[in-house]
């Protein structure tokens, strides 16, 4: 490497750069690119029409609605919850708290398929919780409910995870001014706390609800997996890949993707803004 | 079980809460933990042991199970690898170096992340299938790169359906997990440290061995922790490429599938017992790694 390839002033004096640079972008294209781009030249084997004729199926239409509309509903309810949870964490002092804090990653490190036959269990028409729900006339497992608690499950530490660090930074001068200017306890929290925790609760929020719209392994057993009631997308998919339907797969595949695309680009956009705000300050 | 105790450190947070609302509050947090985590967490030991040790021990022990267990293995202990050299290669690229496009390329890297398991067996298939790129029909449509499609085909070797296919799905799955952890590490340790080794003689290897990697081992370890439990747990993508025939190309997460669907339920919660004991030694080793990064930073925090 000779410095007249390097542009500016600055000599590198690290060494290694063609080399881990080529390397990454090598197993990239093997390991995500290629493979991601052979859904793209399975698409071009559908005429338009067809495309468009296998995305919008009653089937599709419906699965789309359950797994946005369980997805948003999980996230927004994981949102209130995790945001209680990520206070509590940091703010008060209690008996077990280093463990509550080391188990909400639980969700990370338990494998989908085991909290996916364990909801279903607990849930389920024997299970400790559906015991007590199923004389309310409430039935969870192998219904709409029981996706949104699998989904409930799955998402509940990207909420936490992201709120948590920001509230801990927290600068608590600016509560104390509040409080000596008059402000209640909750108007602080309304007007002062909450305004400065929005970008990472929105962040976490999408970052769940992200999740939860691609998610498969715990939503199989505790879904009865009916067409038009309740399927959601990747099930969807799944069914579809087991009758060899490979082009419809694709298809629907493509619809899922956009949407995670656009999901991914607003939460980027977010986290910019947000440390964009905070080196304003 | 918990009574709020005041703050250790008034000055901190002058304006507190009453005592009634901090206990409601944890009140709900602990409800909520145990609902959705304890509860699941709890029930998967007692389910599993609800015929007995005996048939416990038969059921994690039995000849599918450890072909399950030693598949789990395989799949983990090729993915993790191979994930751990790129993270190392793309954080060193990354945070080392300014290059154009840099934002653009942690976008691609974070991409796994954001698509479906089944999505990501979908795409395996559509590559290596018997219709895909690289399919085993001579017949494949439009074969991109024919002397793969002819070696693959010679040496009768299958991808999809079988073991290879599941190592790249996990590899595909588990692909950010130590990048992701590694880069922002390095780029905030910037590159002062090894431009002063190399000053001083040092060469690339002996300025990675000696400089960064002990800089880097929390993170490093952190991101592998991770990746594993991602990579012996992952469920969707493994079973789209998985040709489910018991004994060979079951995981363990396939494994508890075929025995739920099979109404062996103590048998489906025994073998996912195992990977309940996982995800909890995941979870501990993780909480260790990160009393020793705080124990680590702490002198140096302060003013």
């Amino acid at each position: 490497m000779t410095t007249s390839h390097i542009k500016g002033k600055q000599t590198r004096v690290l060494p290694g750069f063609h080399l881990t640079l080529g390397y990454t972008l090598l197993y990239l294209s093997l390991i995500v690119l290629i493979p991601l781009s052979a859904i793209i030249w399975k698409t071009t084997s559908l005429s338009a029409t067809e495309f468009w004729r296998v995305i919008t199926t009653p089937q599709a239409v419906a699965s789309y609605r359950l797994s946005l509309g369980v997805s948003l509903l999980a996230a927004l309810v994981n949102a209130a919850f995790g945001l209680v949870v990520a206070w509590v964490l940091v703010r008060y002092q209690f008996f077990g708290k280093k463990l509550v804090d080391a188990l909400v990653d639980l969700p990370f490190a338990l494998p989908t398929a085991v909290a996916g036959i364990t909801l279903a269990y607990i849930y389920g028409p024997h299970g400790w919780m559906g015991r007590w729900l199923a004389p309310l006339g409430i039935q969870v497992a192998n219904t709409r409910l029981g996706i949104f608690v699998a989904l409930l499950f799955i998402g509940l530490p990207f909420i936490v995870r992201t709120i948590q660090p920001v509230l801990e930074d927290l600068d608590p001068e600016l509560e104390e001014a509040a409080a000596s200017l008059g402000a209640s306890r909750w108007q602080t929290f309304w007007r002062v706390i909450l305004p400065m925790l929005a970008p990472a609760l929105l962040t976490g929020f999408a970052l769940a609800f992200a999740r939860a719209l691609g998610e498969y392994g715990s939503v199989v057993f505790i879904s009865s997996n009916i067409p038009l009631r309740t399927q959601i997308t990747p099930l969807l998919i799944m069914s579809e890949l087991d009758e060899f339907q490979y082009a419809k797969a694709t298809a629907l595949a493509v619809v899922m993707l956009a949407i995670s695309f656009a999901l991914l680009l607003v939460i980027n956009l977010l986290q910019w803004r947000a440390s964009r705000h905070q080196r304003q300050n | 079980m918990s009574s709020a105790t005041p703050n250790h450190n008034p000055s901190r947070h002058p304006a507190t809460e009453p005592a009634w609302v901090r206990r409601l509050l944890i009140g709900v947090a602990l409800l909520f933990i145990g609902l959705f985590l304890v509860a699941p967490l709890v029930s998967v030991f007692t389910q599993a042991l609800v015929k007995g040790p005996g048939y416990y021990w038969q059921a994690v022990s039995n000849p599918l199970a450890r072909s399950a267990i030693g598949l789990t293995l395989l799949t983990a202990g090729v993915a993790v690898p191979l994930n751990c050299v790129f993270g190392v290669m793309a954080a060193w690229a990354v945070a080392k170096f300014e290059f154009r496009g840099k934002s653009l390329l942690l976008t691609l890297i974070d991409l796994p992340f954001s698509i479906s398991p089944v999505i990501s067996g979908l795409m395996l298939v559509l590559v290596f299938g018997e219709q895909g790129w690289l399919g085993r029909y001579e017949d494949a449509e439009h074969p991109w790169f024919p002397w793969l499609q002819q070696w693959l085909n010679t040496h009768n070797l299958k991808i999809i359906y079988a073991v290879p296919g599941m190592i790249l799905a996990t590899v595909f799955v588990t692909f950010p997990f130590v990048a992701r952890e590694l880069i922002p590490l390095m780029e905030a340790q910037g590159r002062s440290e090894e431009e002063a080794a190399r000053v001083l003689g040092a060469s690339g290897w002996q300025t990675f061995w000696r400089v960064t990697l002990p800089n880097i081992k929390w993170g490093l370890l952190y991101g592998v922790i991770l990746c594993n439990a991602r990579a012996m747990g992952e469920f969707g993508a493994v079973s789209v490429v998985s040709g489910h025939i018991r004994g060979e190309t079951d995981t363990i997460p396939l494994h508890v599938e075929a025995l739920y669907d099979g109404y062996d339920f103590a048998g489906a919660f025994a073998a996912a017992s195992v990977l309940t004991l996982l995800a909890l030694v995941t979870l501990a080793v993780k909480t260790w790694i990160e009393h020793q990064n705080a124990a680590q930073n702490a002198p140096a925090d302060k003013p």
